[in-house]
């Protein structure tokens, strides 16, 4: 189910304006109260088959049965060949069947009228014309025998039209039931939009539909209550249970200040929220219309299928008179029927739609079981991409390490305080967007620093700052940035050694030509990188870690984690040429990044994965988007890609050699061996179980195991 | 061979000529999509075993408003999918979808269900 196309459809059955299919313009939840839904559509359509498949069965049976009274003692004597009986009988089977053809296959002739107006032909005109075919033999045959030259043509097909029908249906009833089962993933999502919330307004608390909260509004959640839209608390603790949308299991603390998901479960104490997104801009909202986009995409493999669907119905017509021709030709007495039987058998056996859907259930299922987990795959093209991948590129703030460093260590020189080298530094990192620049600003915060007026303040990226205090000069960066403006490093030398091998990152300051301090900042692993590292190279995956660190904090955090390649000192600009030179080693490249600061090197690489993004979940620049923030959801986002693939294939290579083997067998290529010819229904049971097959191995994929990614 | 089988053959050669010519060489003029007073070219699609009509004729640089509108339960056209357009939509029974996009460029470009069995065309002229 979309929510842009239920919203689509309130507008035009309000007869209102129109939006793009895109643009969701209404509130998620009057969209989840359209109907019909084609789940809805979809159970109807389930019933009636079912019904018509009862109706065929009840018939199809004794059809079946006397169609060959011959072989049966008892009604071997009544129904005696050429007698009159055998022809009443047969003349019942010819109505009761047209009857059958009439209920229960009705959507095939209809189906296929409609698509031959559009002169196309699709797998009704094969059943329409194979089952219309059986019974106008049949007919023709027992109304005017003389028309035929011998007696042994003038046998009857009912049985061929009525259980070929009846399967053929029971075959789609299944094939809908299944559909369904692969678009469930989506549906959960949509069910999980809570539809009231209770807001404060003029200081009334009141309860009101969640289309009608507007951004600003407070509004209050219980424990025990689903959090209705976006927002950032304002008062009270709690824990969320936040697993519906980022697949985090453990529920997240809040507190004010603290960002809300809608749809995200409170679970301990009362919170109190203000709105800032809703309607079409919540998370929930926006990961929907991701997945639907993602669902409708294409597998770059399907493009070949396409071409091949294209022409597959009417070569398969085609086929089946030019099996008619031969069998006539040079097949043995009666050449007549059993022509007719070849050209029919191998219109009923060709399956069309296990072509069609080998590809898109796999990625319907594979796309929506990714997103239970908090995993966004933005496309078909990115699922086949992560499937190839064989190297890694992990960038390491914020994605091994939690992303927050803070100051650990002041080692000041001879003749500074430590206090004096943090206030400078504080100074110079007073305007700058660094993470790093945050650590050291709130530890001289934390300390009652008031740091010195700059003036000529200049940033130079990657490497550091230069500017002035009373006309005497300050650099604060990386050694190699002093070391270029003529300061010497050594005096700290081992201090920096000693805490960069510790994992810290030592930023050197320097005043009026001299080394005043080192201050080192640590960013604090996650505690579970080294085990999610651990299972990306179990799936033989080269890792690699990107930093801007020196190489000793860069190697020493690689280690902690698990990491054999390190590549430091990288700066930010820098990132998508290491990425592409690591293409032009031939390895397919996946880059993990934070999305924002890394947007060029995840453009660059094959897969792009943004992690931890919470609530902005539309990321551009990522192929992937991980709302939660552990690396274990790579790892996952790779094994479902390639499990989805494997499907994928199976799913192809299963419909190619159904097809490839089915067709030849029916046109009778055993006969002259063996002396094989396939049945007409035991053609209709093939081409239903085929179909099935299709959906029931991409169903399969809902049962892919985590654990199997994770220890 | 027999005159029968003669018969027999030349017939069934002329119904393969006529099928290939039939489904493949069909002409496709294809309807001209109609502006209306917001600017947007605008076409209504009917989805019954097929897309009726099922090539649109657009003019390059003007927003395309295509109304589907599906005619049957068949679960086969319950999606239509604008793969160059990036966009899809899934049709409920008797309810109009509308799907807006923007054909910046002339060329040719297809619509189709999730599986590819039923396809139309949109063919954008230069304006």
């Amino acid at each position: 189910m979309n929510s842009t196309v239920h919203k689509a459809a309130i507008d035009s059955a309000k007869g209102g304006h129109m939006t793009s299919g895109r643009d969701l313009g209404a509130p998620i939840s009057a969209a989840l109260a359209a109907r019909p839904s084609p789940a809805d559509d979809r159970q109807a359509e389930y019933r009636t088959l079912m019904r018509k498949w009862w109706f065929g069965a009840a018939v199809g049976l004794p059809t079946m049965v006397l169609s060959y009274p011959w072989l049966i003692p008892g009604l071997r004597d009544v129904f005696v060949r050429g007698s009159a009986q055998l022809w009443w009988l047969w003349l019942a089977m010819g109505v009761a069947s047209f009857a059958v053809l009439v209920y229960s296959g009705n959507q095939f002739f209809s189906g296929a009228w409609e698509a031959l107006k559009h002169r196309s032909a699709n797998m009704n005109t094969l059943i329409a014309v194979g089952t219309g075919t059986a019974w106008l033999y049949s007919t023709v045959a027992l109304l005017f025998p003389q028309l035929f030259p011998s007696a042994e043509m003038t046998d009857v097909y009912y049985d061929v039209s009525v259980v070929v029908t009846a399967l053929v249906v029971l075959g789609m009833a299944m094939e809908v039931k299944a559909r369904g089962q692969t678009s469930e993933a989506i549906e959960k999502l949509i069910g999980l939009q809570p539809k009231t919330a209770r807001v404060i307004r003029d200081g009334v608390e009141a309860e009101i539909p969640v289309d009608e909260v507007v951004v600003g509004d407070v509004v209050v959640v219980r424990p025990g209550a689903k959090v209705p839209v976006d927002g950032v608390v304002i008062d009270g603790t709690s824990a969320v249970d936040e697993s519906m949308i980022t697949g985090e299991s453990m529920p997240v603390a809040k507190a004010p200040g603290d960002e809300v998901i809608g749809a995200t479960m409170n679970t301990t104490g009362s919170l109190r929220f203000r709105a800032t997104k809703v309607g079409a801009d919540t998370a929930l909202a926006t990961i929907v219309r991701m997945v639907g986009d993602a669902q409708a995409s294409r597998v770059p493999i399907q493009r070949i299928v396409d071409v091949v669907s294209g022409y597959f119905t009417p070569t398969v017509v085609i086929l089946a008179l030019v099996g008619f021709v031969v069998w006539y030709d040079f097949g043995p007495t009666p050449a007549f029927a059993y022509a007719t039987i070849v050209a029919i058998t191998t219109l009923i056996i060709a399956c069309p739609c296990a072509l069609g859907m080998a590809t898109p259930m796999s990625l319907t299922t594979g796309v929506g079981l990714a997103a239970g987990q908090g995993i966004l795959i933005r496309s078909g093209d990115a699922l086949q991409a992560a499937k190839k991948i064989d190297t890694i590129v992990l960038d390491k703030t914020g994605t091994i390490t939690i992303g927050k460093p803070a100051v650990t260590d002041i080692v000041p020189a001879e003749g500074f305080e430590a206090e004096a080298v943090l206030s400078l530094a504080a100074a110079a990192e007073r305007d700058s967007e660094h993470p790093l620049a945050a650590a050291i600003r709130d530890a001289a915060a934390q300390r009652g620093l008031t740091p010195p007026e700059l003036t000529d303040f200049e940033a130079i990226p990657g490497h550091g700052i230069r500017a002035r205090v009373d006309e005497r000069r300050l650099l604060v960066g990386k050694r190699p940035f002093l070391e270029s403006a003529g300061v010497k490093g050594a005096p700290l030398e081992a201090d920096a050694a000693r805490l960069a091998d510790e994992g810290k990152t030592p930023v050197f300051v320097a005043f009026d030509g001299r080394l005043a301090g080192i201050i080192a900042i640590a960013d604090p692993v996650k505690a579970d990188s080294a085990t999610a590292i651990a299972a990306l190279r179990r799936l033989g995956l080269r890792v690699v870690m990107v930093t801007g660190d020196n190489r000793r904090t860069a190697g020493a955090i690689a280690h902690q984690v698990g990491i054999e390649h390190v590549l430091a000192e990288v700066l930010p600009q820098d990132k998508a040429y290491e990425v592409r030179k690591l293409q032009l080693e031939g390895r397919v490249v996946a880059m993990v990044g934070d999305g924002i600061n890394d947007a060029p090197a995840l453009a660059q690489a094959d897969v792009g994965f943004a992690i931890g993004t919470g609530t902005d979940v539309a990321i551009e620049a990522s192929d992937i988007t991980l709302i939660a923030g552990s690396l274990h959801g790579v790892a996952t986002a790779i094994a479902i890609s390639r499990a989805t693939m494997r499907n994928v294939y199976q799913n192809l290579f299963g419909a190619f050699v159904y097809n490839g083997i089915g067709l030849p067998v029916a046109l009778g290529v055993l006969y002259p061996v063996a002396g094989l010819l396939l049945s007409p229904i035991l053609a209709a049971l093939a081409m239903s179980f085929s179909s099935v097959t299709v959906i029931s191995n991409a169903n399969r994929l809902k049962r892919f195991r985590l654990r199997e990614v994770t220890p | 061979m027999t005159l029968d089988q003669v018969l027999v053959t030349i017939v069934g050669f002329a119904l393969v000529a006529t099928v290939a010519w039939f489904f493949w060489l069909k002409p496709s003029r294809g309807v001209l999509a109609a502006t209306v007073s917001d600017g947007y070219q605008e076409q209504m699609v009917l989805v019954r075993g097929g897309y009726t009509p099922d090539t649109i004729r657009v003019a390059a640089g003007k927003p395309v408003r295509l109304l589907f509108r599906r005619d049957e339960t068949a679960v086969c056209s319950e999606k239509v999918v604008i793969l160059d357009f990036e966009r899809s939509a899934d049709l409920p029974t008797g309810k109009v979808v509308p799907i807006e996009f923007l054909p910046a460029q002339p060329g040719e470009h297809e619509f189709t269900c999730q599986m590819g069995m039923l396809r139309g065309r949109i063919v954008v002229e230069a304006a």
